[in-house]
């Protein structure tokens, strides 16, 4: 971090270079994207407390990317597919799945192994496995980006059309149930949204650190406000400076963005967990 | 059945009910009419069908046979003018959510769409709130509220929509004596001042006895509906428990005894002093009773 410490014509200088790079303009944009999806969807996934399905998502996620360029296809939509497919079984299953934990970590560890069996075949493509694991925004073009952002629009819209009878569902099944809201339903709706922002989610850090985005920035906001509104608009928030300020670390130190932005996460969560103990105690 | 059209309709009215969970009969050939503005207590030892009734008047367990009428129309889900407060979950306490946000979610919650209130909405939360005693409290987060303070925000809950029925599943399940009477005390002032019908399970007679106007007492599939003298005797009981049951006054207080065990107490001590014997007979209707002093 020598660049904190220089005057600031320099810094300013640095600051509109790191932009002047094709990659780095991809890599700030796409983390924004996401960022929001992630900061939203996790909201109502922490509050829910289905913040495992989260992580379990991902990780059928690798297995549905490492078979998808097995294949030939593109890894992001084998993603997508896995996850989507994954999450609309996973809220099927419902209640009867949410109580197995031994299950879901046995099925999570298939996965993960079935994936690297997959990588195993098409050896060409191992570097590709960090870049799944542990994400590679650096790396994200065009084309993905505007896939990352239909794909955004899609699940945030969704999620709006939901969100009422969602909330609902979340708080008080059962008199969400005696009052007319199929609770299946927006399970599976819930969780179809859910994969979608995980895969969003891998494209930037990885399909081990989603939480990082999904849980991170969600279960800080909901530490520092009771609100609805506030806690969503901050979970977004959080989740968005948390990613850009990943890749500028990242940019400026050379180490890796995941690695930043998770520290980041962390970091903000810890705070925010302190910051509410003490409120409540003093 | 038919009554006059200047008398207020029942809340609720059965006709030769039985209610079956998983093929199982809960409840058999049950008939009764609950009247309107009523506080009827429900109590039965864990299983006798408590909470499958509430849910078979909200619709969501349809008669293996025979009919219920929920004020004058067939049960049917996403009922308005019922009021539902589910037995507490834990992990309610667990939720860092407002407690406004909490009763506010119930607004409108059937409906697509985001989850804004207009100003309507936030003065029927505002008014629920009110009725209760809980504005303030309301501000807090549901984890940092105690468990009386969140019961009252689950009857502000039930009381969106203005409801005419309320169904209130164990309402004083872990309170302390304390708080039970808060609570009691609060539902029997939004009985009398909205002039609503109430079903208020309980496994405790006690606590509810200054409050209600009859008893719907449940055990062995079978249901005895009346005043306390009427239905807590031991007749009435030995029939419902499918076994000699004794009913005791002391100072006020009605216990319902089988042989010297209390049944509403004695929930969980049946397996310390008689193994072999009578004990078997309650002891399986009791297996899975929660213990209100425990």
């Amino acid at each position: 971090m020598v660049t904190a410490t220089r005057m600031p014509p320099t810094t300013a200088t640095r600051r509109i270079r790191m932009l002047d790079y094709d990659f780095m303009r991809h890599a700030f944009a796409a983390a924004a994207i996401v960022a929001v999806v992630a900061g939203l969807v996790g909201y109502f996934l922490v509050l829910r407390g289905q913040t495992f399905a989260g992580h379990a998502l991902a990780h059928v996620g690798f297995t549905g990317a490492t078979g998808a360029v097995l294949v030939g296809a593109s890894p992001l939509a084998g993603l997508v597919v896995a996850t989507v497919a994954a999450g609309v079984g996973m809220g099927f299953a419902g209640e009867r799945l949410a109580q197995r934990d031994v299950a879901i970590g046995m099925v999570l560890s298939l996965a993960l192994s079935l994936g690297l069996l997959f990588l195993h075949f098409f050896t060409a493509y191992a570097t590709q496995v960090t870049a799944l694991l542990f994400g590679n925004v650096l790396a994200v073009d065009v084309d993905t980006l505007w896939v990352l952002l239909a794909l955004g629009v899609l699940s945030l819209g969704a999620l709006g059309v939901i969100a009422r009878p969602l909330l609902f569902a979340s708080l008080q099944p059962e008199l969400a149930e005696a009052k007319g809201v199929n609770l299946r339903i927006f399970a599976v709706l819930f969780l179809a949204i859910v994969a979608v922002a995980t895969a969003e989610c891998a494209q930037i850090v990885g399909v081990l650190l989603v939480f990082t985005l999904m849980v991170g920035p969600a279960a800080a906001a909901q530490r520092l406000t009771s609100r609805i509104g506030w806690g969503l608009a901050l979970s977004a928030g959080l989740a968005l400076a948390e990613a850009w300020g990943g890749i500028a670390l990242a940019y400026w130190t050379d180490w890796p963005s995941s690695f930043w932005i998770t520290a980041l996460s962390a970091a903000v969560y810890l705070a925010a967990a302190r910051r509410s103990t003490m409120s409540r105690t003093s | 059945m038919n009554a006059p059209m200047n008398f207020p309709v029942n809340a609720i009215e059965t006709q030769g009910l039985t209610l079956a969970l998983g093929g199982r009969p809960v409840l058999q050939d049950v008939s009764l009419a609950i009247r309107a503005a009523e506080f009827v207590g429900v109590l039965g030892p864990n299983g006798s069908g408590k909470t499958t009734l509430m849910r078979a008047v909200l619709g969501l367990v349809p008669p293996a046979t025979g009919t219920i009428r929920v004020l004058g129309a067939p049960a049917a889900r996403g009922n308005a003018a019922i009021g539902y407060m589910p037995q507490v979950r834990g992990e309610l306490a667990n939720k860092r959510l407002s407690g406004w946000d909490f009763v506010a979610s119930v607004v409108r919650g059937h409906r697509l769409g985001l989850p804004l209130l207009d100003a309507a909405g936030r003065r029927e939360v505002a008014w629920a709130l009110d009725m209760v005693g809980a504005r303030d409290l309301a501000r807090r987060p549901l984890a940092e509220t105690s468990g009386g303070e969140r019961q009252r925000l689950l009857l502000a809950q039930t009381l969106i929509g203005r409801p005419r029925l309320l169904l209130l599943d164990e309402p004083l399940i872990s309170l302390d004596p304390a708080h039970q009477r808060a609570v009691v005390e609060l539902v029997k002032s939004l009985q009398t001042e909205l002039g609503i019908a109430v079903l208020f399970s309980a496994h405790e007679l006690n606590p509810l006895l200054g409050a209600l106007d009859r008893v719907l007492y449940l055990g062995g599939g079978h249901a005895a509906l009346g005043t306390v003298d009427e239905v807590i005797t031991g007749p009435v009981l030995s029939r419902l428990y499918d076994s000699a049951i004794d009913v005791v006054h002391v100072n006020g207080r009605i216990f319902v005894m089988s042989g010297r065990h209390d049944m509403e107490h004695d929930a969980h001590r049946h397996d310390d002093d008689h193994a072999h014997g009578h004990g078997h007979t309650h002891a399986a209707h009791h297996r899975d009773a929660a213990h209100p002093h425990a």
